[in-house]
């Protein structure tokens, strides 16, 4: 048998090469969702209620039927009755197509401002957006619930008669009218509490917010005469949006090829569909391709933003730091539909410490508001900003270092997390002392109204099913075909992957990312799990073709199996010596040793893989408007391996761009009535390049077991801790607390005013 | 978007009288920063849009001893990038470099930012506390008016539906004479004024005495504000801490902000008396000759 196991000294694993699709990003001419065409196309547009919780009376679209050019007319009466079935997805959970059906166009009700409830295919947008207008709804007004404690209260209007309860990863129970809930815990907390010298209790909110991906979605799909669907279109999974639309618009699966184009962005917010059925029906009453693209404030409308928040904690602690005892009540908005992020919330508020006695209980709270959707290490920052702000005051109260007080309470590999399994090897301690020892924590912080926060979190990533495809040409190149749509740089990492196995240069190496009829299934590209989890099942691809080509060698060197081996792409005979050959020579060779060399394989690999970050910020505060600049930043991630050391610094960067974002801006500002009222980039504040200075990366590679070169992923879990560590900054800067998130100006301006008495007295 | 038609006159009064035949209907495009996003939106459906930037009258930018014309289309790049202007005017460019990014400023005018009439508007407050005048025409005849009477409530001007602003024109500067103009955005660039304020202060030549300060804030009423009370209470002050708190505190009190998505009445009243004592500030270092960006 050959020996064709990993090296511990890398040859490509670890540089960073430039990626194959940059320069066409760059220069205008990769073909993003937008830029594909057919003949004949026609373009759709929705018509969206105005109206955040009503019913529909009557739906009149004669007029718009009328109007030269619309071709065809669809409204929910055209999307076939489904049952509440729940489709498994595996370790993804279940999902209710039914709803996963109404939210894309509402038949007897509309749940939200943006909710769609009819579309128009015509032959170009102007006349699609004509025709929209014409269309009359009657509503009967109903009141809207606009946050997690309206919908809690006792008189709350119920939004569904009946509910199905959320499925997102884990179950949860139906508990009130509108909202289901998850417990989970551990020991004695009142025990816990009792044996606390010190007992702190606060509550914390944050609100709704956006992905703010900067492609909208964007979708081309003909249905043609035999009932076979295509699309086009930009998505993170394109089996989970063949296998929803199949079950939205009834056709087999196999009837249904998604062709997956470059995305814009996704953060977890396009692993859904949301246009694709609309356009499926319009191209089957047109018979002709139809493509919808969203304009931005139908994104923020009508897309999956993540959840608004309500976290009330109660927290134990010994003189000593130990910490005693924890209560949680964390309550998640799930927008229109059950099955919000809370699982993930409640799974990673607390996981990384050890605290004996604990209780979580967890709420998925339906509300007037877009069905949410995973964004980046779903539900974690708004759990984080409530406990890292909590572990902060304490380490305050206490009068200790907060490094100190975290590494009293660390979790460490085998400890157990609350919902029962143990944390997977990683170093832990590391973390905490190569942020103790680094630069940025050593370094005095002078001047008035600045001050320096600390954050510190564990998120888990998710390894389950990939498949890849790889084939060795006769000019030693090879084509590297995965079912990963590329978010993030992971098509050159695959490829690193690939030619670090097999010992040749990465620019031997083509990947591209295959419609679902030309590979096996795949789970989409989210939870940090493309570089880890498709690499790991490229490798072994890749062991596969070295074992193939293995095998051709002994077949041209007429000598026994077993005693060809394979180091840097160079074959060697070792019945004799001095007999090698090269890869690009073996594959030439290929036709006279049995043909093409070729392997696909759908592998799966183990999930809850964790990885750390602490983030380190200074901050100055201007008291008299309340307006935090960020002074340093610096963020440390362990990444298990760094296969491309510059996209995982931008991997890093990009998550805390967005934590931040969110941390002082960010916010959905509906009005009274329910409506979204910033739905645009200009009064929905993402951060610019002007409101962030450069943050500076630390990588740290405690290597993971379940993957061949030690990759954990590195996606999501930076954009957790922000909110958290600002806040400790501004308590260290002007010695205020900010419970409520986005820490705006007029939040900080104002909890800067209210403290003034308290000082002067 | 609705059709519209789109019409180029080459001369002021073509453009009057296009404006007279369409009066009600027609809207006139300068930069079309704004009136092309509220004709996408809906907000606004004119049948007819005549472009400005055409128009001599309007496309005019002039120094002229001392005095400045800035016609009603021209760009606030093209203001800004003046060096005489920026030097002898500092709040113009204080407001006009904020405004968008290069390509924004490439495009928004002046008198566009005027006429669209947004209690935000940032360039509006500094042409306020220079004490513009503003140069209408229609096939009528022509009008002056000052301008802090154009904005009359939000998206709504004094300007006749026939009538068209050609320039602002701006009165040369006295000697130890400074100004600023200061907002508040949440982020560092890219958005709409919470709170916005400019002051234009003439110092005796101690350089220790205010003779006459003008004062006008944004985002805090129907209308961009000019607080005419806060520059009076400073006249014959000295200029220190105590004189500039007191206008600042008058030109708080002259708000009437609101609650939206971009801000509170709480926060914008705070905000304006902050922003109107650090104008105050920075235009008495720039009367006294210190060189501030």
């Amino acid at each position: 048998m050959s020996d064709t196991s990993p090296k511990n000294g890398f040859n490509v694993v670890g540089t960073s090469p430039i990626r194959p699709d940059g320069l066409d990003k760059v220069t205008g001419r990769a073909q993003f969702a937008d830029d594909f065409h057919l003949p004949n196309m026609l373009h759709g547009k929705i018509l969206r209620s105005p109206h955040a919780h009503a019913r529909i009376l009557s739906i009149d679209t004669s007029a718009a039927e009328a109007l030269p050019g619309v071709r065809a007319v669809v409204t929910g009466a055209d999307f076939p009755a489904v049952r509440h079935e729940l489709l498994n997805q595996g370790t993804a959970g279940v999902l209710n197509i039914r709803e996963m059906s109404e939210n894309c166009m509402a038949k007897d009700k509309v749940l939200y401002d943006g909710h769609a409830l009819a579309a128009v295919a015509a032959d170009n947008p102007h006349d699609a957006e004509l025709a929209v207008n014409l269309i009359k709804v009657e509503y009967e007004l109903l009141p809207p619930v606009m946050n997690v404690r309206a919908a809690m209260a006792d008189d709350a209007p119920v939004i569904h008669e009946d509910f199905h309860p959320g499925g997102f990863i884990a179950p949860t129970e139906k508990y009130l009218p509108n909202a289901s809930r998850l417990q989970l815990g551990n020991g004695d907390p009142e025990q816990g509490f009792a044996e606390a010298d010190l007992v702190l209790e606060r509550e914390y909110t944050a609100e709704t917010i956006h992905q703010g991906y900067i492609e909208s979605h964007v979708t081309t799909v003909t249905w043609d005469s035999n009932d076979y669907v295509t699309v086009w279109t930009a998505t993170q999974g394109q089996f989970a949006l063949r296998d929803h639309l199949a079950d939205i618009i009834q056709v087999p699966i196999s009837n249904i090829n998604v062709v997956p184009l470059e995305i814009g962005g996704g953060f977890g917010g396009k692993e859904r569909l949301y246009i694709d059925p609309v356009a499926a029906f319009l191209s089957k009453k047109s018979q002709c391709p139809v493509k919808i693209a969203m304009r931005r404030d139908e994104v923020f409308r009508a897309t999956g933003p993540s959840s608004g928040t309500y976290i009330k904690l109660k927290f134990g602690v010994k003189q000593d730091g130990t910490l005693t005892a924890a209560h949680l009540h964390m309550a998640y908005e799930a927008g229109a539909y059950a099955g919000g992020p809370l699982f993930l919330g409640v799974m990673s508020a607390t996981s990384r410490y050890n605290i004996p006695n604990i209780h979580i209980d967890g709420f998925d709270v339906i509300v007037n508001k877009p069905t949410m959707r995973p964004y980046r290490a779903p539900g974690a920052p708004q759990a984080l900003f409530a406990v890292e702000q909590m572990i902060d005051e304490l380490a305050c109260e206490l009068g200790m270092d907060p490094i100190e007080f975290r590494m009293k309470n660390l979790m460490r590999s085998g400890d157990r997390l609350v919902p029962g399994f143990p944390l997977a090897p990683i170093d832990t301690e590391k973390m905490m002392e190569t942020v103790k020892a680094h630069p940025h924590y050593q370094a005095p912080l002078e001047g008035a109204n600045r001050g320096r926060g600390l954050a510190y979190s564990i998120w888990f990533n998710i390894g389950e099913i990939s498949s890849a495809r790889m084939q060795v040409n006769p000019d030693g190149s090879v084509t590297l075909a995965t079912a990963s749509p590329d978010l993030s740089g992971t098509r050159i990492s695959l490829a690193m992957q690939a030619a670090e196995t097999l010992g040749i240069d990465v620019e031997q190496v083509s990947p591209t990312v295959s419609d679902t009829q030309s590979i096996g299934f795949s789970l989409p590209s989210v939870g940090s799990r493309t570089t880890y989890s498709t690499g790991a099942v490229v490798c072994e691809v890749a062991q596969e073709i070295l074992k193939q080509m293995c095998e051709r060698a002994v077949l041209l060197w007429e000598t026994d199996a077993g005693q060809v081996s394979v180091e840097n792409g160079v074959f060697s005979n070792k019945a004799e010596p001095g007999q090698t050959i090269t890869f690009n020579e073996l594959a030439a060779r290929m036709f006279e040793t049995g043909g093409p060399i070729s392997h696909h394989r759908t592998g799966h690999t183990q999930s809850f893989i964790p990885g750390t970050a602490a983030h380190l910020v200074d901050v100055e505060v201007d008291p008299e408007t309340g307006k935090v600049d960020i002074l340093r930043y610096t963020v440390f991630q362990d990444v298990g391996k760094a296969v491309h050391p510059d996209y995982v610094e931008g991997q890093m960067q990009g998550a805390a761009v967005q934590g931040i974002g969110m941390a002082l801006n960010e916010e959905y500002f509906y009005d009274d009535e329910g409506r979204l009222k910033n739905a645009s980039l200009l009064d929905y504040r993402l951060p610019t390049s002007l409101d962030v200075p450069m943050l500076e990366t630390v990588v740290l590679e405690s290597p993971n077991p379940a993957h061949p070169f030690g990759v954990r992923g590195c996606g999501e879990i930076s954009i957790a801790p922000p909110p958290a560590a600002i806040a400790n900054a501004i308590y260290d800067a002007v010695g205020v607390r900010l419970y409520s998130m986005p820490m705006a100006p007029r939040k900080v301006c104002a909890a800067v005013k209210a403290a003034e008495p308290a000082k002067a007295a | 978007m609705k059709d519209f038609q789109y019409l180029a006159p080459r001369r002021l009064d073509e453009a009057a009288a296009l404006m007279a035949e369409h009066a009600g209907s027609a809207q006139l495009l300068a930069g079309g920063t704004d009136l092309l996003i509220f004709m996408r939106n809906g907000r606004k459906s004119p049948e007819v849009v005549i472009d400005a930037k055409k128009i001599p009258e309007l496309t005019r930018l002039q120094l002229d001893a001392g005095r400045l014309t800035i016609g009603a289309a021209v760009s606030c790049r093209t203001v800004w990038e003046h060096p005489e202007i920026i030097e002898k005017f500092p709040a113009l460019a204080d407001a006009a470099t904020l405004i968008g990014g290069i390509q924004i400023q490439g495009r928004a005018t002046f008198g566009g930012n005027l006429c669209n009439a947004a209690p935000s508007a940032d360039t509006v407050p500094p042409v306020i506390v220079y004490g513009a005048t503003a140069h209408i025409a229609s096939a009528r005849g022509e009008r002056q008016a000052p301008v802090e009477e154009i904005c009359t409530g939000p998206g709504l001007t004094s300007l006749a539906p026939d009538e068209i602003l050609v320039s602002l024109s701006i009165p040369a500067p006295q000697a130890n004479s400074g100004a600023a103009f200061l907002r508040f955005i949440p982020r560092n660039e890219m958005d709409i004024a919470v709170a916005n304020a400019a002051a234009r202060v003439d110092l005796d030549e101690t350089g220790e005495t205010i003779s006459a300060a003008r004062i006008a804030i944004g985002a805090v009423a129907p209308v961009p504000l000019y607080v005419e009370a806060a520059g009076a209470a400073l006249a014959g002050k000295p200029v220190n801490d105590g004189s500039i708190a007191s206008a600042a505190r008058i030109a708080r009190d002259a708000s009437t902000p609101i609650n939206d998505m971009r801000g509170t009445v709480e926060h914008r009243k705070q905000l304006v008396e902050v922003l109107t004592a650090r104008a105050l500030r920075r235009a008495c270092d720039r009367a006294r000759g210190e060189k501030i960006q």
